[in-house]
């Protein structure tokens, strides 16, 4: 391997790194506030990638149809709750939520698609179709489980992961799709050649970084879920409602998983399902951090990204299978650390 | 008085819990209220059940609503607050920022009055200031009861629920915690004391009840409650030779 | 049992029945549920009763399915020998896998396996000795006796006969000895570990059979469909047989076949009837497949047999059965022997000091009060001497032996058994079974003895001394109850006679009395003395002064982790220290 390849490599790698970092701090995040081991962010990937590439040919995205089923279907969920418990203080704004902003969306997509916005606004336009799906997807699979055991968390995962992926192949075919990159340019840095795309793949990951940690450091909704994730019954007592932290961290979670189908929709052709794949890695990239850590879920992520990149240079069929048993050697030494803990629920 | 906490023959049947099977008691605005009882008897399980943690039977009124179907969140939100036996804080997080979300449920509404009130929580815990921008975790026990406490406090509450605030206290730092309830009922704040410290409770409360077993079967001034037979030997005395001593 | 013999006769009559009955896609069909039963199985032990979840299972079917067919159709091996070798690998690959996971909390094990199942399903689509994407074709049939099973009709008695062999089989091993420790491994592992079960390699126990029936699945399906390819090892394919262990329920046996059959048939249906429905041929199937999960998980956590369960078998499990001969003792000390010493032990979390140079010790035959505040260090000492913490200082002798660096089980063996102050039942099992964990160390039989029914008769000796203990502790009319369905001060008696069936020489109990009424504390104290008299020696925490004072030989009374003060009932009542820390009052 000569040295320019190898830069280039690098190169490859950070840049998907970049993306499984921001993946793996959602996982992480979902995981800590509401113990859900969060499979589904894969689908947003796709969703948010397919969209992008749909909405530059001027059609409307079929997340459309995903987007206003589901925000149907969460607000019978409120409907039936306030029926039975006969409260109606908070159903309003609850059905505004779920009927109101989706449909509003959507109509917005249907006005602006054939029209053909330009760059800023399709991405602007996929991240308010996909986000919304994260609190919507909680109100209907995981609200109702809120209790329940990690393990069967894990399991409800699996099963809206089906119900999503599904969705994605009714609604965006089998075909992949790739989008335009965002820039065309490539610059010369000595002997490497940087492309723009890359740079706008890193500078974005880095950006959504800051925020998050602004967010969690500053403001009193990031700290409410950062109480949430380190003492669930300490944030009840204090008044933090666990479906408002459940919602809000899925919705940060869909946010990232839609900005990370974004950014690399224009790197490689992306299928209904190819999002699974690229989500899995971002959860091999928080292994690799340990499953705590956020700064080094970030490190593991660009392990990931240079494994990934390397491996596809030597030996490209093998490729997932070396990014996937990486985490072997992980578990090997974390096993032989910690002690066993014990599960205390039943 | 009017009553602002009415509990009915309260029923909690969890299995991971001890069982409740009639607990009924009145929490009079403004008066200090404590229910003791063996370890087992259920007390834990009555303050959570009054909290909203666990469900239960029987009827439960507060500040004249009923306190069926409303969530631990609407509770807090309502003034309802409790300082549960394990503290619960937020270890990760600095101090202040515990009390800060403390008033999260009013966080909406009035943002300058939390800065008064974490003042005047500061003034009250002078150690918190001290600490304030230490992670929770890292204090010692005396200092978690009182960021619990205060956080407690930062919701404003109107009745204050505490449970065992003496749990491995030595005890100087269990006068502290007594004379800080004491004083919270001088400034307006009802109060539902539980303990295992009996005689301390009912030094600093005006009405008691005696849990056992999960039912309420004995209550009085705290004055009388003292002096009856039945707890003198139980709770206060470690036999009769001790209540005499 | 009669209307589960019923149920299970009505069953094998069926499948007896089916080949004549049904059209051959319907008993293709059949083929298929069979094979699923017996991955699903292995599941169902895993996952719903050791609580050690896995979406790889489809590893190990492929494995045993490549094995085969690479073997047979290159080297022209028999399929007779190349199932041994098929399992020799699976086995191998499981030890190997279950060995790095195993250990590690919930979370990890079932991404770990979500990651190599991925990985291997890579390896499979490209690997040109496996024939890549397309597979291995021209699988020879298996011939049993001349016979060749080379139909859907002829395989599925080989099939059935297999997977009915290992449903009996997994039946048997949930009814007995290592069956109660694997289902006390779920949440309750420390508890287990205090009875003397090795909880590790248990798990790897149940990790290894279901994996290997697994391996066996994926041999038969090899061989049955005559052709394999990777895409019957994709992840979803793992994700499926885990759908069906959760469909089938938690920890029931034949709900494998319930799940497996639901589930198989579902997808049959769905790929039918949809289309028809909805009018074009796109995949809502998945879609479908995956809402009806949601909303089983939403409405029946625990799977479909419970439900099915409740209607058949109404019998109670685990009923005492025939006399049998007593277990053997162990000898008792004699009196006055220095039985348990702490020497200046200490124990600190973090900053928080728990136990601070702590020392006393306890004679043979004495009932020693252990008091104090709560919050004092008490039951911190109890984990201490039974091995579930290691003190940081000082040292830990039970009868002159240093005990401090053994493992739980180790200590158990020797004779010290506790109760928790949060009490550790196995809630679904009967209060017969949970008493039996605690005589776990003295039977000998393991996995396979169960699974062949080798060991009923220690396991009716140690029903025998369980249905005794519960006696004793007065428990005896709730023997088949499940364990959650006691009041909380009954199941620390439950505890106690837990505690008993492992015949102790030290018994360790952390607040027995606690929740129980006066006539009930009578009792047991009654009981406690009945103990000390047969020369068991007691350490006891407890918070009822009147019921510790009158029971006790001596006092040690803890406070901030330290000694206070140690002595007679009658020394410590009148100590003014510990009036301080009890009684402390404002003034």
């Amino acid at each position: 391997m000569s040295f320019d390849i190898s830069l280039w490599l690098l190169q490859d790698g950070v840049t998907n790194g970049s993306i499984y970092a921001l993946l793996a701090l959602a996982l992480l995040l979902v995981f800590a506030v509401t113990r859900t081991i969060f499979v589904p962010q894969g689908e947003f990937i796709s969703y948010a990638a397919l969209s992008l590439a749909l909405l530059q040919a001027g059609r409307l995205p079929g997340v459309v149809y995903v987007l206003l089923g589901g925000g149907l279907a969460a607000a019978a969920l409120e409907l039936a709750q306030a029926l039975r418990a006969r409260r109606w203080r908070h159903l309003p704004r609850r059905l505004a939520l779920y009927l109101l902003l989706p449909g509003a969306i959507a109509a917005l997509a249907w006005w602006a698609a054939p029209r053909k916005p330009d760059l800023a606004e399709q991405v602007l336009l996929v991240l308010a179709l996909v986000t919304p799906l994260g609190p919507i997807l909680y109100r209907i699979a995981y609200q109702p489980l809120a209790g329940a055991s990690i393990l069967v968390l894990f399991i409800v995962s699996m099963a809206a992961h089906y119900v999503l992926s599904g969705l994605g192949l009714v609604f965006f075919g089998g075909e992949g799709l790739r989008s335009r990159p965002f820039a065309d340019a490539h610059f010369r840095l000595g002997v490497l050649d940087v492309s723009a795309q890359s740079l706008w793949v890193v500078a974005a990951s880095l950006a959504i970084m800051l925020v998050l940690w602004l967010f969690f450091s500053r403001s009193l909704y990031g700290k409410a879920l950062r109480a949430t994730a380190v003492n669930r019954i300490g944030a009840r007592l204090v008044g933090v409602r666990p479906e408002l932290a459940g919602s809000l961290s899925f919705a940060i979670a869909a946010f990232i998983g839609a900005l990370s189908g974004v950014l690399i929709s224009p790197v490689t052709t992306i299928y209904y399902d190819t999002g699974f794949l690229i989500a899995l890695k971002g959860f091999v990239g928080a292994i690799l951090g340990g499953m705590g850590s956020y700064p080094l879920a970030v490190l593991g992520s660009l392990g990931v990204g240079m494994l990934e990149s390397f491996s596809s240079f030597w030996s490209s069929a093998f490729k997932e299978t070396i990014v996937f048993t990486a985490i072997i050697p992980v578990l090997l030494w974390r096993s032989l650390t910690t002690r066993q803990v014990e599960d205390e629920e039943e | 008085m009017s009553a602002l906490l009415e509990a009915d023959a309260l029923r909690v049947f969890y299995r991971r819990v001890e069982g409740l099977h009639r607990a009924s008691l009145r929490v009079a605005e403004g008066a200090i209220v404590t229910v003791i009882g063996p370890n087992g008897a259920g007390k834990t399980t009555l303050l959570a059940a009054l909290m909203g943690l666990l469900p239960c039977g029987g009827r439960a009124r507060y500040a004249g609503i009923d306190l069926a179907g409303e969530s631990v969140e609407a509770r807090v939100a309502r003034g309802l607050c409790l300082v549960p036996e394990r503290r619960e804080l937020f270890g990760d997080l600095a101090v202040e920022d515990n009390l800060r979300l403390g008033a999260f449920t009013r966080t909406r509404r009035v943002d300058r009055q939390m800065a008064r009130d974490l003042e005047s929580v500061y003034a009250r815990f002078p150690r918190l200031a001290e600490r304030r921008s230490q992670a929770a975790g890292t204090l010692s026990g005396g200092e978690r009861q009182m960021l619990a406490l205060g956080r407690a406090l930062m919701a404003r509450p109107r009745l204050l629920m505490l449970d065992e605030p003496s749990l491995g206290l030595a005890p100087r730092l269990v006068r502290d915690v007594f004379r800080a309830i004491a004083a919270l009922r001088a400034a307006g704040v009802s109060i539902l004391l539980v303990e295992q410290n009996a005689r301390a409770a009912l030094q600093v409360a005006d009405y008691g009840y005696v849990l056992e077993t999960g039912e309420t079967v004995l209550e009085g001034a705290a004055a009388e409650l003292a002096a009856h037979p039945r707890v003198v030997a139980t709770y206060l005395g470690l036999s009769g030779q001790t209540a005499r001593a | 049992m009669i209307p589960g013999r019923a149920a299970l006769a009505a069953f094998i009559a069926f499948l007896l029945a089916a080949p004549w009955l049904l059209t051959s896609f319907q008993v293709t069909l059949l083929d298929y549920i069979g094979l699923a039963t017996l991955v699903s199985l292995g599941l169902v032990l895993l996952t719903g009763v050791a609580g050690v979840m896995s979406f790889g299972q489809q590893v190990f079917t492929g494995l045993a399915a490549y094995c085969t067919a690479v073997l047979t159709t290159r080297y022209g091996m028999s399929p007779w020998l190349t199932l041994p070798l098929g399992l020799a690998l699976v086995a191998a690959t499981a030890l190997f896998l279950g060995a790095i996971t195993l250990r590690l909390s919930g979370h990890y094990l079932p991404l770990a396996t979500i990651a190599w199942g991925i990985g291997i399903y890579f390896v499979f689509g490209n690997l040109d000795l496996l024939g890549r994407h397309t597979g291995v074709p021209d699988i020879p049939a298996l011939s049993v006796l001349g016979w060749k099973l080379d139909t859907g009709r002829r395989i599925y008695w080989l099939i059935w006969a297999l997977a009915l062999l290992a449903l009996l089989a997994a039946r048997n091993l949930l009814d007995s000895r290592a069956g109660r420790a694997i289902r006390a491994l779920r949440f309750r592992s420390v508890m287990a570990e205090s009875f003397g079960v090795d909880t590790a390699s248990l798990k790897t126990v149940v990790f290894l059979y279901a994996a290997l029936l697994a391996g066996l699945s994926g041999w038969l399906y090899a061989h049955f469909l005559r052709f394999v390819s990777p895409g019957a090892f994709n992840v979803n394919a793992g994700i499926d047989y885990l759908f069906m262990a959760v469909v089938g329920g938690a920890g029931q046996v034949w709900g494998a076949v319930i799940g497996a059959s639901v589930l198989t048939l579902l997808r049959e249906w769905l790929k039918e009837l949809l289309p028809a429905l909805i009018g074009y041929t796109a995949n809502y199937d998945t879609v479908v497949f995956g809402a009806l999960m949601l909303l089983l998980l939403q409405r029946a956590r625990n799977g479909l047999a419970p439900a099915v369960a409740r209607r058949l078998i109404a019998a109670p499990r685990g009923c005492a059965r025939e006399p049998a001969a007593a277990l053997a003792r162990r000898g008792q000390p004699r009196a006055g022997e220095r039985l348990l010493e702490l020497r200046s032990a200490g124990k600190r979390f973090g900053g928080l000091v728990a136990v601070r140079e702590l020392s006393f010790s306890v004679a043979s035959g004495e009932i020693l009060g252990l008091i104090g505040p709560n919050g004092a260090g008490k039951s911190t000492v109890f984990n201490l001497v039974t091995g579930v913490l290691r003190a940081d200082d000082g040292e830990i002798l039970f009868r002159g032996d240093a005990i401090g660096r053994l493992a739980a089980s180790e200590i158990a063996r020797r004779g010290i058994c506790r109760t928790f102050q949060q009490v550790n039942l196995v809630g679904s099992m009967s209060v017969l079974e949970n008493a039996a964990l605690g005589a776990h160390l003295r039977g000998r039989h393991g996995t396979l003895g169960a699974m062949l029914r080798a060991d009923r008769a220690e396991e009716a000796q140690l029903l025998q001394e369980a249905a005794r203990q519960i006696e004793r502790v007065g428990l005896a009319a709730h023997a088949s109850d499940p364990a959650s369905s006691l009041p909380l001060g009954q199941q620390r008696l439950l505890e106690i006679a837990r505690a008993l069936c492992a015949d102790p020489v030290l018994l360790l109990l952390d607040e027995p009395a606690a929740g129980l009424r006066y006539a009930e504390k009578q009792a047991l104290a009654q009981l406690l003395r009945g103990l000390r008299a047969e020369g068991i020696s007691i350490l006891l925490v407890e918070h009822d002064m009147e019921f510790v004072m009158g029971l006790v030989d001596r006092t040690v009374v803890m406070d901030f982790g330290e000694k206070l003060a140690e002595g007679l009932p009658r020394e410590i009542q009148s100590d003014p220290a510990v009036l301080e820390a009890y009684l402390g009052g404002l003034e």
